[in-house]
């Protein structure tokens, strides 16, 4: 076993991201990610890479789009007003199928919101990135080690799908610090990138990575081939944790940093007498659903509560996987608001009880 | 003994264009520079939105369709990826004067390595006539339909000569392909462009005044005479920069 080493949860992810082989970031500035880009630029030049500041966020995700097109492993990251920039080009790379990795170190919204951590972007990443049908993996990391083992997975399952991967973080794993294991990382088969353009020096007919199709039932298709693809990713690329589960009454739904706050609640309650139980999706798009379904089905199951950093978003997720079969409540902080342990575990309580008069 | 013969460097798929359109004059240049400097293979090309969109089906080499304005920034992409590799980006006025203008001025400052066709004909084909960041004052356009007017959409953008001020543009020249010499006047600065682009100089640009026909509402032949009428003497034909001259300058 190799030995950990203290860092950032930004700092992981970029010494994750050169241990995976990735020469190129395209990034701007933007609190509360700038360790990514910096960590970058200091070690890049080291490893004959490159970190690029671009003029906009909106140019960085097009650098990425150039970059990914030309058959390279490449990164961008920042936080969530400049997401929002991004979205136009995540479509396009999404209808070019093109393979990224996108980092967002949330803060809170809307606007310019704070520059604390949120998780308040959780519909626009697993819903709304950009225009049109379409998705992108999403991985919800919960610790620095994750922050880690995560982005090396993220450049696999993109180049594995075609298709961009986003690490949703938070400022405060982004910020904190915690020993990592930098060579926890299974290897994966990956496919051999003939799409890409790099020149066809007389040997093949010509590449073109292109989203433009004019004729409505061509582009109907590819979007068809595109969702298929989905399903298989659905099947096989889900991950999630459980927690006291086996016997739980009240299950906690929750991800990221909110994750082991509920984690910590939910110990509190055992104690308490109280049987509550966490259920984490580490894969927010796949959503975990039919695992959800699974325990929805235990009679032993009571009540959902759905935690988050955000007014509400991943509860209807729970809902549709479960098909409303138990009651689904939210509790969450946003704005920038960390809840703490006595929070939840006070929601627990109230919505434990609930769930026992039913 | 053929005198006249396509150039490999572009497809057998007929142009989309208009009648008197001159981007098909403007494709034929650019793949036969490729051509006579053996680039077709090695070479990336970043296609934008606007009447061009489509040129992924005419030039033979690797070819990518890029966001409304950002071809310069997928082309820096493709670029840093693999800096032995040609690449340019063809672009109208809208996606580069207008949508894109920062990432055409940040590869000017970056000195990136690549070269930039861009076709200027002072509206916006595609979306059916409207004004452009290079439309004339007086033009008329469907979103200028009393003219365009200096104190309410403001002044045309001269692009070469703006660009010529950013020490990263190693290249930059007017052409026109209105007339047999300004064609071959044209074929010579795009080669020119793609020498410099292999000697790892800077930023290369070549701005073609271009025609539009259906959306000026003139024919052809009349097209031809505004763009030396009308674009001309507010688009000078010339030499904006270049740097393998300056020396004999100086």
């Amino acid at each position: 076993m190799s030995e950990k080493v203290l860092m950032k949860g930004n700092e992981a992810i970029a010494e994750a991201t050169i241990r995976a082989g990735c020469k190129l970031f395209f990034g701007y500035p933007i609190t509360p990610q700038n360790e990514i880009p910096e960590y970058m630029a200091k070690n890049m030049p080291k490893i004959g890479g490159l970190c690029l500041q671009a003029e906009s966020e909106v140019a960085a995700i097009n650098m990425v789009l150039g970059a990914a097109a030309a058959g390279a492993r490449v990164i961008t990251s920042s936080s969530s007003p400049g997401i929002s920039l991004k979205g136009e080009g995540i479509s396009y790379i999404v209808g070019s199928d093109l393979p990224c990795v996108i980092v967002n170190v949330q803060r809170g919204g809307p606007g310019l919101g704070g520059i604390q951590p949120a998780q308040s972007d959780y519909n626009q990443a697993t819903k709304a990135l950009g225009h049109g049908d379409m998705h992108i993996i999403v991985l919800a990391p919960s610790s620095v080690q994750e922050m880690a083992t995560l982005t090396g997975e993220a450049f696999d399952l993109a180049d594995i799908y075609r298709m961009p991967v986003m690490l949703l973080a938070d400022g405060a794993l982004g910020q904190m610090m915690e020993p990592v294991d930098l060579e926890a990382k299974e290897k994966r088969t990956l496919p051999p990138k003939d799409w890409a353009c790099t020149g066809h020096g007389g040997k093949r007919p010509y590449n073109v990575v292109n989203s433009l199709y004019i004729q409505p039932d061509v582009l109907e298709k590819t979007i068809i081939e595109r969702f298929k693809k989905y399903d298989e990713i659905k099947q096989k690329e889900v991950k999630y944790e459980e927690y006291l589960t086996d016997d739980a009454e009240i299950i906690l739904v929750s991800y990221g940093i909110t994750a082991r706050i509920a984690k910590t609640a939910v110990k509190h309650a055992r104690t308490m007498g109280i049987k509550a139980g966490l259920f984490r999706p580490v894969t927010l798009f796949p959503f975990p659903s039919e695992q959800l379904d699974r325990l929805a089905d235990k009679t032993s199951v009571k009540t959902f509560l759905s935690v988050e950093m955000n007014m509400g978003q991943m509860i209807n997720d729970i809902k549709v996987a479960i098909n409303c079969k138990k009651d689904v409540y939210h509790f969450g902080r946003t704005g920038g608001v960390i809840p703490t342990p006595d929070e939840i575990l006070e929601n627990i309580k109230k919505y434990a009880a609930v769930g026992g008069k039913i | 003994m053929v005198v006249f013969k396509k150039p490999h460097a572009l497809t057998e798929t007929p142009f989309h264009y208009c009648p008197g359109c001159t981007h098909g004059i403007i494709h034929r240049l650019v793949a036969e520079a490729l051509e006579a400097l053996g680039l077709e293979g090695s070479t990336i090309g970043v296609a934008p939105v606007g009447c061009s969109v489509f040129a992924y089906n005419y030039f033979n080499c690797d070819m990518i369709q890029a966001p409304h304005g950002r071809a310069p920034a997928v082309a820096t992409g493709v670029k840093r990826a693999d800096p032995t590799k040609t690449v340019f980006t063809y672009q109208g006025d809208g996606d580069l004067a207008a949508i894109g203008t920062a990432e055409t001025i940040h590869v000017g400052a970056r000195a990136e390595n690549i070269t930039i066709i861009f076709v200027n004909n002072a509206i916006y084909g595609m979306t059916g006539g409207q004004m452009a960041p290079t439309t004339l004052i007086g033009q008329v356009t469907t979103t200028t339909p009393y003219g365009r007017k200096n104190d309410v959409q403001g002044s045309p953008i001269r692009v070469c000569e703006m660009l010529s001020t950013l020490d990263g543009v190693a290249y930059a020249e007017r052409v026109s392909v209105d007339s047999v010499k300004n064609v071959l006047s044209a074929k010579k600065a795009i080669k020119k462009a793609f020498e410099i682009q292999s000697k790892g100089l800077g930023l290369t640009i070549v701005e073609v005044l271009s025609t539009c026909p259906t959306n000026w509402g003139l024919s052809p032949v009349k097209s031809l005479d505004w763009v030396r009428e009308a674009m001309m003497p507010y688009y000078p034909l010339g030499v904006y920069k270049d740097v393998t001259k300056e020396g004999e300058q100086k």
